[in-house]
């Protein structure tokens, strides 16, 4: 029996150690993306070009594609728990506001510590700016690779403007006054619509701070973080807090609901399509990802439908560096997961997706605004003239372990405004006690 | 009870069937098991809830002994009462319990499980099919459900409404304590019913029979002999259904403890404290409060089964 039972477990271990080499790589990669659904092109790109031209150069490497479908705020909340038990996908999409709150937790590691110097050997490195390399860098290390950056401005309906007797291709509102008053002509010639759309609440995640707080804030000239410091209470913070009551409060210019409910980000995007929302603060990819023909929120005839304008500051000039229309970038790339078994092919692959072929592949996808500087946006006079026109007025989130949880906190001060539970105030202060027990009392500021 | 006390000390009985040692022995695996995954984490969440630790940020690698401050910051009095404050949300579970379990769950299961002794065998087991559905399909489906049945826009419930010329509701937005207390009443009723019924059925039908010929009413039968012979039962009843709805993560799916907090029952705020604003210190304290919490009900749990079993006079 027991002679039978070892020569079986010989016969075992030798046949795993014959095999075992044979075994092909298996390797991960995630995005926020699903084919047919969210970031549609994304997965496209790289079910249909990065795997198939991955897998035929290097034949012993499997990539299998993970489509999340949850909100950002999820996926986020996934790779943090898997980065920290050191399971997760090899190769993940991750947003390069988050890298300085996962890098201090040791949830992240440099690419060179990941995969080794030959990291610093790329080819690629020299065709991606200097501005866009820091979108996914921390303290002079690269954790990821960049794969764009993206401008925020205000898209209108020009049907719906046109209705209230307004211009669309010449409107350029100069200042917050001038948005409410258009907004306060489109609710006059469709009662039952809510023209304006400036993301609050909790449930939109970062999409509130990034397309609303932050578009507001920077037109009083303020930061969210001033001098290394966060700013807990100001009078940009109460002008910005009572723009969202006016808006959803006072006038009912916008739609309360959609900040409220679970789902108010898509319903917001619905609003737009549906000829609700006549006014809406969103980055570039909502013309590029979220609006185009046969995507769930197409706006029909949209070249001739949907328009855009610049985002104006308070006052003119009031805005930050003194600035009459104000926006703000954000960056996405790729990272990998510090604990991945195959460092060597993880890396070739996250490589391999930032050559100008496959990048070149993703513009015919979808076109954006790249990173890298020997690639081209292809005929989008779209994406080109925002660029031209957006990207020198941009300025960046701060580079902050503690933004994260700072953000949250501001999400929150901006749905008890817009839920009409508390006073801008009252919100301000809760708003100050919360940061100040995250970042501590001598990391925070206070402009009144 | 006084009598207990001044008893002596009752022998164990010794079953004899393993040696004492053998007996030890078999025992040390799943000791060994509790021990790890039961022991362990309790003593290191009450540990982590003395610290700073979060998942991200400065304070993920290197926590620092904060002492009892993150009890205070729970039970801080200028913001203890405040939407989205630990205070909120146990006031929230309080009221949550009260009318889910106490008066939803436990009363709708005592009127099920009266009614359905009197009605024919095959209604009976139609309804009961129904309530126990309600109770064993799995939660994520429920949700998703309910989520449909109560939206504004394409819900079965307003298109119910509207067909009979009633105005449609924003359930979720404007009642959303209601719709989570509605839910686990719906949710959990089977239980109690199941509970009482086979209380109810018990009782020799004799004590009614003798009721009936003395003419006595349904409600005079149930206040005077069914509700005094289940009355043990229904003690038990009270105390797991309300352990459980405190603990109860369900109505999540229907709200996200939201909107502006106002569903967040104290096992959503320790999820979100813990694992959305990953503040793992902060969401320790919120845990071993409850812990504490729930010893509470099991120690009143326990001494009310005790007496239970003490021999009457």
């Amino acid at each position: 029996m027991s002679n039978r039972l070892r020569s079986l477990a010989l016969g075992l271990g030798a046949a795993t150690a014959l095999v075992g080499p044979a075994f092909a790589v298996d390797l991960d990669i995630t995005c926020r993306c699903v084919v047919g659904g969210v970031n549609s092109a994304t997965a496209e790109w790289i079910e249909n070009s990065v795997i198939p031209a991955f897998e035929e150069a290097n034949p012993d490497v499997n990539v299998t594609l993970n489509q999340f479908g949850g909100e950002d705020a999820q996926l986020t909340q996934q790779l943090a728990l898997d980065f920290s038990t050191g399971a997760g996908p090899d190769v993940s999409a991750f947003d390069g506001f988050l890298i300085p709150s996962f890098v201090e937790g040791g949830l992240l590691k440099p690419l060179h510590e990941v995969a080794g110097e030959e990291v610093n050997d790329w080819s690629g490195w020299e065709a991606l700016s200097e501005g866009s390399r820091a979108l996914m860098e921390y303290q002079g290390d690269y954790y990821g690779i960049p794969l764009g950056t993206d401008v925020r401005m205000l898209y209108t309906r020009k049907d719906m403007l046109a209705e209230a007797g307004i211009d669309a291709d010449t409107w350029q509102p100069t200042s917050w006054e001038e948005i409410l008053e258009a907004g306060r002509a489109v609710k006059e010639a469709f009662p039952e619509s809510f023209p304006i759309q400036l993301n609050a609440g909790v449930a939109m995640g970062e999409a509130t701070t990034m397309q609303g707080y932050w578009l507001a804030l920077l037109g009083t000239g303020e930061r969210v973080m001033q001098d290394g410091k966060y700013v807990v209470e100001s009078q940009g913070i109460l002008d910005t807090l009572n723009l969202y009551k006016t808006i959803y409060v006072d006038e009912e210019l916008g739609d309360q609901r959609a900040q409220l409910l679970a789902d108010g980000r898509n319903r917001s995007f619905a609003n737009f399509r549906d000829g609700v929302t006549a006014l809406l603060l969103e980055g570039d990819y909502f013309y590029r990802s979220v609006t185009p023909e046969g995507s769930e929120f197409a706006v029909d005839n949209r070249d001739e439908v949907m328009g855009w304008a610049k985002i104006p500051a308070q006052e003119p000039g009031a805005g930050i560096n003194g600035q009459d229309f104000v926006t703000i970038s954000g960056g996405t790339g790729f990272v990998l997961n510090p604990a991945t078994e195959h460092p060597q092919e993880a890396w070739a692959l996250l490589s391999f997706m930032n050559e100008p072929e496959m990048q070149n592949a993703f513009q015919q996808l979808q076109p954006r605004i790249t990173a890298r500087t020997d690639i081209e946006i292809p005929n989008s006079p779209f994406l080109t003239e925002v660029s031209q026109t957006l990207l020198p007025l941009t300025t960046a989130r701060p580079n902050d372990p503690d933004y994260n949880a700072v953000s949250s906190e501001i999400q929150r001060m901006t749905e008890s405004v817009v839920s009409g539970e508390l006073s801008p105030e009252e919100a301000m202060a809760q708003y100050k006690s919360a940061v100040t027990a995250i970042v501590g009392e001598e990391n925070t500021v206070s402009l009144l | 009870m006084s009598t207990e006390a001044g008893q002596p000390r009752r022998k164990v009985r010794n079953f004899a069937l393993l040696s004492t040692r053998a007996g030890a022995a078999f025992l040390t695996p799943a000791g060994l098991l509790v021990a790890i995954f039961v022991i362990a984490p309790f003593f290191w969440v009450i540990f982590v809830s003395f610290t700073n630790r979060t998942l991200l940020g400065r304070t993920a690698l290197n926590p620092e002994f904060v002492g009892f401050a993150n009890y205070f910051a729970l039970f801080d009095p200028s913001n203890f009462f405040q939407r989205g404050q630990f205070g909120f949300s146990l006031i929230l579970t309080t009221q949550f319990v009260l009318a889910s379990a106490l008066i939803g769950q436990a009363l709708l299961g005592l009127l099920l499980a009266w009614l359905i002794q009197t009605v024919p065998p095959v209604i009976k087991r139609i309804t009961e099919t129904f309530v126990i559905a309600a109770w064993i399909l799995p939660e994520v489906v429920i949700g998703f459900a309910w989520f449909a049945f109560l939206d504004r826009d394409q819900g079965t419930l307003n298109m119910l409404l509207t067909s009979l010329g009633l105005p449609p509701g924003d359930f979720l937005l404007d009642q959303p304590f209601w719709v989570i207390v509605v839910f686990n009443t719906w949710r959990g009723a089977a239980f109690s019913m199941m509970l009482f019924s086979s209380a109810f059925s018990s009782i020799p039908p004799s004590y009614f029979q003798a009721a009936d010929v003395a003419g006595a009413s349904s409600w005079q039968k149930f206040r005077d002999i069914g509700l005094p012979l289940i009355r043990g039962h229904i003690v038990t009843d009270l105390i797991l259904i309300t352990m459980w709805t405190f603990n109860t993560f369900t109505p999540f799916l229907l709200t996200n403890g939201g909107p502006s907090y106002r569903t967040e029952l104290v096992s959503i705020y320790n999820y979100r404290v813990a694992f959305q604003d990953f503040q793992f210190g902060k969401g320790a304290a919120v845990g071993v409060i409850m812990m504490l919490i729930n010893l509470a009900f099991a120690l009143v749990y326990l001494s009310i089964g005790r007496k239970k079993k003490a021999p009457r006079t």
